[in-house]
């Protein structure tokens, strides 16, 4: 089974997450901020990161850099799914190393093509 | 709505769309044609047939066909045809077109626009094997509605968030607002036509790739046939069909046959007669082993 974590510091939308992909056979793990999920991943590498972008501490932005720089940090497909909606934020997540984004709302369909397009499904 | 109110319906949507409704679809007709009826003011559907019999009613006619025939596009739908487009049939077509570097493309049922610009950006992103290439892409529907959309390249957030790789998205597309439009230089590739695939369409000339996917469900059998021996008409020997991945030739017509595996693509089968004339066990054609040895 792949592993997802989902990264938000909304427990709605974890939640609402965590629904989808495990209907799509994610074993989810979730963070709450970018400092959670990074000590996630330096415990152990997911398949897939699941990223919001405004979060306390240490933001979406911040984390995707500390991840690809991690040994193995360029493996995970990272898809951010976010409220920044505009094309600098997107060009800047591209840039980072993000695979796929996501503009909220997203509804399951989003999520499954946008998980296809990286190829974990 | 009555039995007869239903075959009334069902009769009219036959002739004017080839739309084949079975008994059992009465559901769809009320959720489709509710919306005009109340628009109109009835409250039931049945009060909106008598007012598709009388002298003038031909525009209302028109919406009724466009509403039930207007279905869920996306971009880059099934991801496989273009798969198909890129691997095999451009190649293909770089090949045989050498010399005169055209090459003509028809979406046979464009709706919204999304499938005939999915392949406008395939054509972008292959730009270095295409540069001095003509390219021309036609989308058709029975619908003008749909068309005006398409023109505009309009698109909300989710629906270039289904199918659309998001570099794609950044690259072909300008934002406004909530709204995503597809770039000039992208609209300006695809040309738009009402067309209605029942009645003859050789005046659009004969095409290098057809896409025509998801249509010919719609449509009976006999339809079905029609529909197919005309586009063989259109479609050179060294041409191809682009089928949906639920539809097949195999048991309608013998103008064209499938590409082994390359679910959807066919090639006409004149083609095959050119490759090998005379001899009872024919090789594989030159054409096919280029589609074979596409990937």
């Amino acid at each position: 089974m792949k592993t997802c974590l989902v990264v938000d510091d909304s427990s709605v939308i974890r939640k609402v997450a965590r629904r989808i992909l495990e209907g799509l056979e994610f074993a989810i793990t979730e963070a709450e901020d970018g400092e959670q999920a990074l000590s996630e991943c330096q415990r152990e590498l997911p398949d897939a990161v699941l990223l919001d972008w405004n979060m306390p501490r240490m933001d979406g932005y911040e984390f995707l850099r500390a991840l690809r720089r991690l040994p193995g940090g360029d493996r995970p497909k990272v898809v951010f799914c976010t409220t920044e909606n505009d094309v600098a934020h997107i060009a800047r997540a591209l840039h980072a190393g993000a695979n796929e984004y996501i503009m909220k709302p997203f509804d399951k369909d989003i999520v499954e093509a946008k998980f296809q397009e990286v190829g974990l499904i | 709505m009555t039995s007869n109110e239903y075959d009334y319906l069902r009769k009219l949507l036959k002739d004017r769309s080839g739309l084949v409704l079975s008994a059992d679809k009465q559901y769809l007709v009320e959720s489709r044609l509710l919306p005009i009826a109340r628009r109109l003011g009835l409250t039931k559907l049945s009060e909106l047939v008598p007012k598709l019999k009388v002298p003038g009613a031909e525009p209302l006619i028109v919406e009724v066909v466009e509403a039930m025939t207007t279905n869920e596009s996306f971009f880059f739908r099934d991801k496989v045809p273009f798969d198909h487009f890129r691997e095999t049939v451009v190649p293909a077509l770089l090949a045989a077109r050498a010399q005169e570097r055209r090459i003509r493309i028809w979406c046979a049922a464009a709706s919204t626009g999304q499938e005939p610009y999915s392949i406008a950006m395939c054509v972008k992103e292959m730009a270095a094997k295409l540069a001095g290439w003509r390219i021309e892409i036609i989308g058709t529907d029975l619908s003008v509605e749909v068309l005006e959309k398409a023109k505009a390249g309009v698109y909300s957030q989710f629906e270039v968030q289904r199918g659309l790789p998001i570099n794609m998205l950044v690259k072909y597309f300008v934002q406004s607002g909530e709204t995503w439009q597809i770039a000039p230089e992208l609209r300006a590739m695809v040309q738009y036509r009402p067309l209605n695939l029942l009645v003859d369409f050789a005046h659009l000339g004969n095409f290098d790739v057809i896409f025509c996917r998801n249509v010919l469900i719609y449509f009976d059998q006999p339809t079905k046939i029609d529909v197919l021996v005309r586009l063989a008409r259109i479609t050179p020997a060294d041409g191809f069909l682009m089928l949906g991945a639920a539809e097949t030739v195999v048991g309608l017509t013998d103008t064209f046959r499938p590409v082994p595996e390359r679910r959807g693509l066919c090639v006409p089968t004149k083609g095959d007669a050119k490759a090998a004339p005379a001899k009872p066990k024919a090789p594989e054609s030159p054409r096919l082993a280029v589609a074979a040895g596409g990937r």
